[in-house]
């Protein structure tokens, strides 16, 4: 099997990384736009939506009807009808970037995935190896770099509909974006100073910030949440700024600007637009969580290692602790957490008011880059105070 | 393999390049700009100088380029512009591209090219280290004088910003 995978031509193995990414984020992108809508309601003590089903299912007497309420089937039939609406194409557009800026949306957001690790397995000797599509050292810069990308799907589709309120919302996108840029990679800083010990090759790897997560003992298992809280801060409100995410949805700011960047698209082009929004969130959350929540590991102070020892004294079986086992249950492991995460920001939308532009653009100068660049230096000296150079 | 994907980013380059003086439509020479750089940093991935590829995305690509759509945005500067220099700006864009040429032209005559070493880039600018390093010892002085220059041009910006007379802006 490995040796299969290995004999295939280099740029083959690269389409079927790229085939798997979108194969596993648009759906998983389009059951979060369903989720939002159904948590939403339950937010609102409202149903939500309950109605759309499948003929051969809603024949099953009681399973039908749960199904029905849950709303599940409401993503075949928005998948559906997005896909076979006409496709406006307003005549006041520039048609060049009005066309490119859906697709110039989704680049980024799938690019990102590749160099995020969401797994892992043990080798024999207890040693971890981390499961990503590409390995590369500069990893956490890789994701910043091209996500930043992103911004230009924004501007450009609403300086691409010529018209008065996507303009509003592109420019305020530009604005934003490059503000909480700064406070969220200054953020981070404090976890790189931490995990690149004198002594050690620097590295910028998400994979080894999870292999210092989970680490034997009280401080080596303590997720860097604990140990670094104001980071930890820093890192998910511009996280929720640069994903666009109510209360910092200004580019949108229906209240406002009716819809924002994307009020003259339609169709699947408009539906690009939130897949590439949730898949910014997916791995937003999972970048967060691997830097400040134990990555794959269960719980705080007990690791993928511990969880599999423990399972294998219960059990004795010895497919506890073959690679494929422990490789899908650090994926689930994972998945759950990212999940979890994908919840939270739509609890916040629904509990925090959408802040005004004015508000957001001093949040991030004014209070939340001083409180990072603070935050660096306090962890730069305690850090340097607790690392004894070799 | 690596030819066609050098001729490729080289050609993704400086077409971008070209791109960015020719356009009379500001948006689109940005967006050159953009594929310029992207062009670039296909380059610097090919030297194995992957760390410079992400900064140069992160920090141009990323930020820079964003913020040139948001002037040009707030500007409004569509097609508008005539060639009504200054005589002022005509002589010394004149002076300055004699400057450039005398320069070229010198380093084509006399100058000497050592032949490029490719590892040097990756050497450096592959990893985070081994650049920082870089950065703290023999390149110390030029690295102080852009910070400088560049706080320099913020306090300019802070001055020129300020309405005369008022203290505390408004809100």
């Amino acid at each position: 099997m490995l040796d299969l995978w290995n004999n295939l031509h280099p740029l083959v193995q690269g389409l079927i990384k790229g085939l798997a990414v979108i194969l596993v984020i648009f759906p998983l992108a389009g059951a979060s736009s369903l989720a939002e809508r159904k948590v939403s309601a339950w937010m609102q003590g409202r149903p939500g939506p309950n109605r759309a089903m499948v003929p051969w299912i809603a024949w099953i007497p009681f399973l039908s009807t749960f199904l029905r309420r849950l709303g599940l089937f409401h993503l075949l039939a928005d998948g559906g009808k997005l896909l076979f609406k006409e496709e406006p194409l307003p005549g006041h557009v520039n048609k060049l970037y009005f066309i490119l800026a859906p697709v110039i949306a989704m680049m980024p957001a799938f690019t990102t995935v590749t160099v995020v690790p969401f797994g892992a397995y043990l080798t024999g000797s207890g040693e971890m190896v981390p499961l990503m599509l590409a390995n590369v050292d500069v990893g956490l810069l890789a994701v910043f770099a091209v996500s930043s990308l992103g911004v230009y799907s924004l501007i450009l589709a609403g300086w691409a509909s010529n018209s008065k309120y996507p303009f509003l919302g592109g420019v305020r996108a530009s604005a934003q974006l490059i503000s909480y840029e700064l406070s969220m990679t200054l953020s981070v800083v404090p976890v790189f100073l931490w995990i690149n010990a004198p002594g050690t090759a620097g590295t910028m790897s998400l994979a080894r910030v999870v292999e210092f997560q989970s680490q034997p003992g009280f401080w080596g298992g303590t997720w860097f949440v604990f140990l670094m809280p104001v980071s930890a801060f820093i890192f998910l409100v511009s996280l929720f700024a640069e994903t666009n995410r109510q209360p910092f949805d200004m580019a949108e700011s229906e209240a406002d600007l009716v819809g924002g960047f994307h009020t003259e698209f339609g169709a699947f082009k408009w539906s690009l637009f939130f897949v590439a929004e949730y898949s910014h969130m997916l791995v937003g959350s999972g970048v967060f969580i691997l830097l400040f929540l134990g990555g794959w590991n269960p719980l705080p102070w007990v690791s993928l290692a511990d969880l599999i020892g423990g399972l294998h004294r219960l059990t004795h079986a010895a497919a506890v602790v073959h690679p494929l086992f422990v490789g899908v249950l650090s994926i689930v492991i994972f998945l759950v957490k990212v999940l979890a995460m994908i919840f939270f920001f739509m609890w916040i939308r629904w509990t925090i008011p959408r802040f005004r532009y004015d508000q957001v653009m001093k949040l991030g100068w004014q209070r939340l880059l001083p409180l990072a660049i603070g935050n660096l230096v306090f962890y730069a000296l305690a850090i340097a105070f607790l690392q004894k150079p070799v | 393999m690596a030819h066609v994907l050098f001729n490729c980013f080289a050609l993704l380059t400086i077409a971008g390049a070209v791109g960015v003086v020719a356009n009379k439509n500001t948006v689109n020479a940005a967006m050159c700009f953009l594929l310029s750089l992207v062009g670039l940093a296909g380059l610097f991935v090919q030297l194995d100088a992957y760390l410079l590829a992400f900064v140069l995305l992160l920090v141009y690509a990323g930020a820079v380029v964003a913020l040139f759509l948001f002037i040009i945005m707030l500007l409004d500067t569509q097609g508008r512009q005539k060639w009504d220099f200054s005589k002022l700006a005509v002589f010394t864009s004149l002076v300055a591209f004699g400057l450039l040429l005398a320069g070229l032209g010198t380093f084509v005559k006399r100058g000497q090219l050592e032949a490029p070493n490719p590892n040097a880039a990756g050497g450096v600018g592959a990893a985070l280290k081994p650049y920082a390093y870089q950065l703290f010892t023999t390149y110390l002085l030029p690295v102080e004088v852009m910070g400088f220059l560049l706080l320099v041009a913020m306090l300019g910006v802070i001055v020129l910003s300020r309405k005369a007379g008022a203290g505390e802006d408004a809100p």
